[in-house]
């Protein structure tokens, strides 16, 4: 089945769907994430079993700021599906989805980590990568990069977030 | 070994004058070099892999370059047991304790290569989450630059640290 | 033979009156405490740093509470603040003993974001170093596997193995490890003179290597005795997990995304799917081990189309491709002459144009896009989005081994302090990954 054929089965239920690029994306509100996932996986048609990725992007331009994006795959099928959530920056919480997928535990839990994205009914959520103090949630685009200046002899250079290159 | 010759020492003659030239050093330079001759050519490293410079540590050590020529193809596990450490990748924030406590584990004498360019000077991660430069928190005695330095560069860079022991002070 | 789980948590039973003195007064029993000891950061066995905290009852583990991070490198906050090509070098880091993975994953992404086609010549030299790849990537895992368990020979033929493709690799693209050489829009230079040589030899070379690592190490019993029922993970647990690659595929799902969701030309190249049925780290040893053998098959085939006729291997259009042309001089790989003559001598234009590439680089669309790979720990996924400047504006790197670590628990759990090496060595993690 193509990803056209797969879009069509998802617009009985779920209309907004999108294809670009050869990819299938869809946008679900945050309260029915669950319930989507839940059909996506148990409809005969797409049987989307697999959690490939979870992760998010920010936006602070844009309201809401923060775009979650849960890839699912189709093992039998052999057809990926992108579902996209929102969250706005005042409550950046979502559902947990680790009900339906254990794998999307370490998937959370690092989102959490790089961007402040609380997950409801998570079991353990707890930073991952940085260390367990740390403070900030460095991916978000009002984070700087970090970094020291580069020294030379006799001159110094900003770090690259600073430079002022384009 | 070549054994230094003085001008004007008269040995042989009172043992307070003998003693004079112990204390002025001159047993202590040829011991030095005696050290250091044995201490560059048995220096076993701690196993200190972080990241793809382990990957070019490993092929140093395998049969193509091997590290077995100057004594070093034991890696130990245990810092109490090693002297050199080749602080080989790079350093994460989180990790950088570990260093440290890894460094303070090692009995004297020990020495410290920093291998790569995130090493010695954070490489190309100038960001949040990379240590910029161990020498920030361990004392470096050789920097060996490169991405991942190629073998022959790591061997390079150990010469010079066995150079730099053979010559340096035995008891400091 | 009784798997690991068999067995009781106590293995020694005191007995005897010498014993007698150390029941606890109050109850008459023996204490029977669990301790909690930390594995790694440090750890000669770990493959790389992984700590592990664990809670053991004697020998036997009760639970297991990964702990990583300890690499964590920042590559997808620093790939925002670089050009698009610049970010093949950043991501090429992540996982380092498979580095061309990453780039073609990358590379296929924004290639898909822009909308061009790849000129077939690029698309076979990307399969024949990724293929390359995967053998070199395998004979790591075997080799650090080996060396943890003792077997201290499988390390020094793997790596000596390892050596011989790393030499190719120096060739084709001026670097052992890391290479940036799979660019968007094609690869970065064509083979240089004699490299089809020396691959040929290291093709008619390998087999009978291959050969020897499996006389040594299939009917060793030790071997045997430490791999075989340990690590155990069944089918439908890897999937709930997420884990693919050769874990997945040791416990019978013939799953890869090489002919389910071909790329980069593979549906038109003929190989296997390597599965067995056991699941257990004997198991993956032999899909490792067999996979080295479907990589050659690959590479053959790949080497022989290349062999066929010369042809374009970036994209010709001079918004897109990289601009630069690079040929062998008498001193190594440098700028082409004529190249350099047209930009500085014959086109104020082309020079322009030339320095803006190189300094800004492309413009990529707007959008998101994710790709996937099969790389030699499994699915490897780049979601990138973009949002039309010449800086990614979002690069998520879905790395195998960050996803096949979450089994470790399921799969050290229940058994013995020392099958604990042989199951990591088994899920082959590579921290770098995991912690990017």
């Amino acid at each position: 089945m193509s990803v056209e054929a797969s879009a069509a089965a998802v617009a009985r239920r779920y209309p907004d769907i999108v294809v670009a690029r050869g990819e299938a994306s869809l946008v679900v509100d945050r309260g029915v994430l669950l319930e989507a996932l839940t059909w996506l996986r148990d409809e005969p048609d797409l049987q989307m079993d697999f959690l490939s990725s979870i992760t998010a992007t920010h936006w602070p331009d844009r309201d809401p700021a923060f775009w979650l994006d849960y890839e699912l795959r189709s093992m039998a099928r052999h057809e990926r599906l992108r579902v996209k959530v929102a969250a706005t920056e005042d409550d950046p919480s979502v559902p947990s989805v680790t009900s339906l997928f254990p794998t999307a535990d370490w998937h959370e839990r690092e989102t959490f980590d790089f961007y402040g994205i609380t997950f409801d009914g998570h079991p353990d959520l707890r930073r991952i990568l940085l260390p367990a103090d740390w403070d900030g949630f460095p991916l978000r685009k009002d984070q700087p990069l970090g970094g020291v200046p580069t020294w030379f002899r006799g001159a110094t250079m900003p770090p690259i977030d600073e430079r002022g290159m384009a | 070994m070549p054994v230094e010759r003085y001008e004007g020492i008269h040995l042989g003659t009172a043992p307070e004058e003998i003693e004079e030239e112990v204390e002025r050093g001159v047993l202590l330079t040829s011991l030095d070099r005696a050290v250091g001759w044995a201490r560059k050519q048995s220096m076993w490293p701690a196993t200190f892999g972080l990241a793809c410079c382990a990957i070019e540590v490993m092929a140093t050590g395998a049969g193509q370059y091997d590290l077995s020529r100057w004594g070093m193809e034991i890696f130990r596990a245990s810092p109490r047991q090693a002297d050199l450490l080749i602080v080989s990748g790079r350093l994460s924030q989180k990790m950088a304790p570990a260093l440290r406590r890894i460094y303070d584990q090692m009995p004297d004498p020990k020495w410290v290569i920093s291998m790569g360019v995130c090493a010695s000077a954070g490489g190309m991660f100038t960001n949040y989450a990379i240590v910029q430069g161990v020498d920030t928190i361990v004392p470096v005695d050789v920097y060996v630059p490169g991405c991942p330095p190629k073998p022959e560069m790591l061997m390079h860079g150990i010469l010079t640290l066995q150079k730099k022991v053979r010559t340096e002070e035995a008891f400091r | 033979m009784s798997t690991r789980r068999d067995l009781p948590g106590a293995l020694y039973d005191p007995a005897g009156d010498i014993a007698e003195d150390l029941r606890d007064p109050a109850t008459g029993e023996f204490r029977q405490e669990t301790m909690i000891i930390n594995m790694g950061p440090q750890h000669p066995s770990t493959h790389g740093v992984l700590r592990l905290l664990l809670e053991l009852d004697g020998e036997t583990v009760i639970r297991c509470k990964p702990v990583i991070g300890y690499l964590h490198t920042g590559i997808e906050k620093n790939v925002e603040y670089r050009t698009w090509v610049q970010g093949v070098t950043f991501v090429t880091r992540a996982d380092y003993v498979a580095p061309f993975f990453n780039e073609l994953a990358y590379c296929m992404a924004v290639e898909r974001l822009l909308g061009v086609d790849v000129p077939e010549r690029a698309q076979v030299i990307r399969v024949l170093v990724c293929e390359l790849n995967r053998i070199t990537s395998h004979l790591v895992a075997l080799a650090t596997g080996g060396l943890e368990l003792g077997a201290v020979s499988v390390m020094l033929y793997g790596l000596r193995e390892r050596e011989l493709i790393m030499d190719i690799f120096e060739a084709i693209t001026g670097l052992r490890m890391n290479h940036a050489y799979i660019r968007p829009g094609g690869v970065l230079m064509d083979l240089p003179e004699g490299s089809a040589r020396k691959i040929r030899d290291l093709l008619d070379v390998l087999p009978r290597r291959i050969d020897e690592y499996e006389t040594l190490l299939n009917d060793n019993p030790i071997w045997r005795e430490r791999n075989v029922g340990v690590a155990r993970l069944s089918a439908e647990r890897c999937l709930e997990l997420g884990v693919t690659g050769p874990p997945l595929r040791s416990a019978g799902v013939a799953a890869d995304l090489r002919k389910d969701e071909p790329y980069s030309g593979y549906e038109t190249y003929d190989f296997d799917i390597v599965t067995r049925a056991e699941g257990d780290a004997y198991a993956r040893y032999r899909v490792r081990i067999d996979e080295m053998r479907e990589s050659l098959r690959i590479a053959e085939q790949a080497l022989h189309r290349l062999l066929e006729g010369p042809g374009p291997v970036m994209v010709e259009d001079p918004k897109v491709g990289w601009p630069v042309k690079l040929s062998v001089g008498p001193d190594g790989i440098g700028n082409d002459p004529a190249y350099l003559a047209h930009i500085m001598e014959d086109s104020m234009e082309a020079l322009i144009h030339h320095f803006k590439m190189v300094t800004q680089g492309v413009d990529v669309p707007e959008g998101e896009v994710y790709t996937t790979v099969e790389a030699p720990r499994g699915e490897l996924g780049m979601y990138v989005v973009s949002d039309g400047g010449h800086r990614p504006y979002r690069v998520k790197i879905r790395d195998p081994s960050f996803v096949n670590l979450q089994a470790l628990p399921d799969v050290i759990e229940g058994y013995l302090v020392a099958d604990i090496i042989p199951a990591i060595a088994s899920i082959d993690p590579v921290m770098g990954g995991v912690d990017r």
